[in-house]
């Protein structure tokens, strides 16, 4: 399979004007926008792009934001962004930018929270803590399908559920609070069962855990109990950063 | 890119030009204390606890919990900047200034690796963790420091990017050249300066 490695360090550190090219909304709340970059380079997956809104005045707001696709799709990238009500950078993406609005960014930066395609992964999302982890699922999905990668997806309600119609049998989804009657998944936060209900095909690699602090918390507690190592579980948790 | 304005945008959180003031580039204020951490929080008891100072110094030292509960703690007003574009202005800390720690073991390098229970590292040059600008800090706002914010005890280094003041801090070990740590070695800057904005290699 192809192996993903750093390169030119050239775009990654230059501002840049980007151009939306789509906008999906995803859920009531969460919005992929595809963007097109002309100094694109490719990202490992889990890494993320900055991005700075500047107003007439040169007042400007900058945010980091995960990156949602695989580095196989040439020139563009996908940012899939939480509307925090009380922020700043987030509801601009939700109510004003459109698709062939410009908008600048900068990236990819590296992170020590990324899948180089090397090994077989566990990953765990909470809410919105599924962006990084789905484009190391669809990079896999992609690069190489027999590799063993399964999600394990924390999502209060169904609408909630952001990629709804591209998870399938490498995901496991449980719902916190609202659970439908038709339900067919799982109810109620990951817990051992569930990650016992992973299997055991993912122990050779590591362990991705994202979302808020006490998801990442609580999941990285349950995958240490079921011995899983320390040095194999990488966390990411999100503060606010609207 | 001089010159870009995004259609639409007018600014939102802006805030006065006190605060504004003290908010390096790109930041942006923050009243909650996020946490970011590379892997799980390890948990240190107090009387497993230790600090050390060795390396390249002429008296290496190893204190416990107790020992260093000894020596003369103080206040730490400050602000902190996080690369994630965080800041949290006007917080306290409390503990024990390196100036005093640094001193009792002579260093005889101009660099230090930070090592953390947990195995994280972080690389600073000494010339900031001396002067009156670095500290392990046991106290956050008048609190004992949670276990989630690097309780018992976490280097604080104000002046630089959060991710220099290591949690969870269990020695600094002088060096005579330069290495990176953690972060430094996965794409973050070596110094890590807010306000010359050195967030990552490129930087």
């Amino acid at each position: 399979m192809e192996r993903l490695s750093g390169d030119s360090e050239s775009a990654r550190g230059r501002w840049q004007i980007g151009r939306v090219i789509a906008v999906k909304p995803e859920t009531p709340r969460v919005k992929s926008f595809r963007i097109s970059v002309p100094l694109w380079v490719a990202h490992l997956p889990g890494q993320h792009y900055e991005v700075r809104l500047t107003a007439p005045d040169g007042y400007t707001a900058q945010r980091s934001y995960s990156i949602a696709s695989s580095p196989l799709e040439e020139g563009e990238i996908e940012l899939t962004i939480d509307r925090l009500d009380d922020g700043e950078v987030s509801p601009y993406f939700h109510d004003v930018l459109a698709a062939g609005d410009d908008v600048e960014l900068r990236g990819p930066f590296a992170s020590y929270f990324v899948w180089r395609g090397e090994a077989p992964a566990l990953l765990a999302g909470g809410g919105s803590g599924i962006v990084p982890l789905m484009s190391m699922l669809r990079h896999r999905r992609l690069t190489a399908p027999e590799l063993p990668m399964k999600l394990l997806y924390s999502v209060r309600s169904a609408e909630e559920i952001i990629y709804a119609d591209e998870l399938g049998q490498d995901a496991l989804i449980t719902l916190t609070r609202t659970v439908p009657d038709d339900w067919q998944g799982h109810r109620g936060r990951i817990d051992g069962e569930l990650i016992a209900a992973a299997g055991s095909l993912y122990r050779t690699g590591l362990a991705f855990v994202c979302g808020s602090n006490g998801f990442v918390e609580s999941t990285a507690g349950l995958l240490l109990a079921a011995g899983y190592d320390p040095a194999l579980i990488r966390t990411e948790r999100f503060g606010p950063s609207g | 890119m001089g010159g870009f304005v995004s259609r639409g945008f007018s600014g939102r959180r802006r805030v006065d030009p006190d605060l504004a003031a003290r908010l390096p580039p790109g930041q942006y204020v923050e009243t909650g204390f996020p946490v970011l951490t590379a892997g799980p929080a390890p948990r240190v008891p107090p009387e497993q606890w230790r600090l050390g100072i060795d390396g390249a110094v002429e008296d290496p030292r190893d204190w416990s919990w107790e020992e260093f509960g000894h020596k003369t703690f103080e206040s730490v007003p400050c602000d902190i900047h996080c690369v994630t574009k965080w800041s949290k202005l006007g917080t306290s800390f409390r503990g024990v200034s390196l100036d005093l720690l640094l001193g009792e073991a002579g260093p005889r390098g101009r660099y230090a690796m930070i090592h953390s229970y947990g195995g994280y590292t972080t690389n600073l040059a000494l010339e900031d963790l001396t002067g009156g600008r670095a500290w392990v800090v046991t106290e956050h706002e008048g609190a004992p420091l949670a276990t989630e914010h690097g309780g018992p005890a976490r280097l604080l280094v104000p002046h630089l990017y959060f991710w220099k003041s290591a949690k969870w801090i269990r020695s600094v070990q002088i060096l005579e050249r330069e290495e990176p740590g953690f972060w430094e070695q996965n794409g973050y800057h070596l110094r890590g300066d807010p306000w010359k904005e050195q967030r990552y290699w490129s930087d």
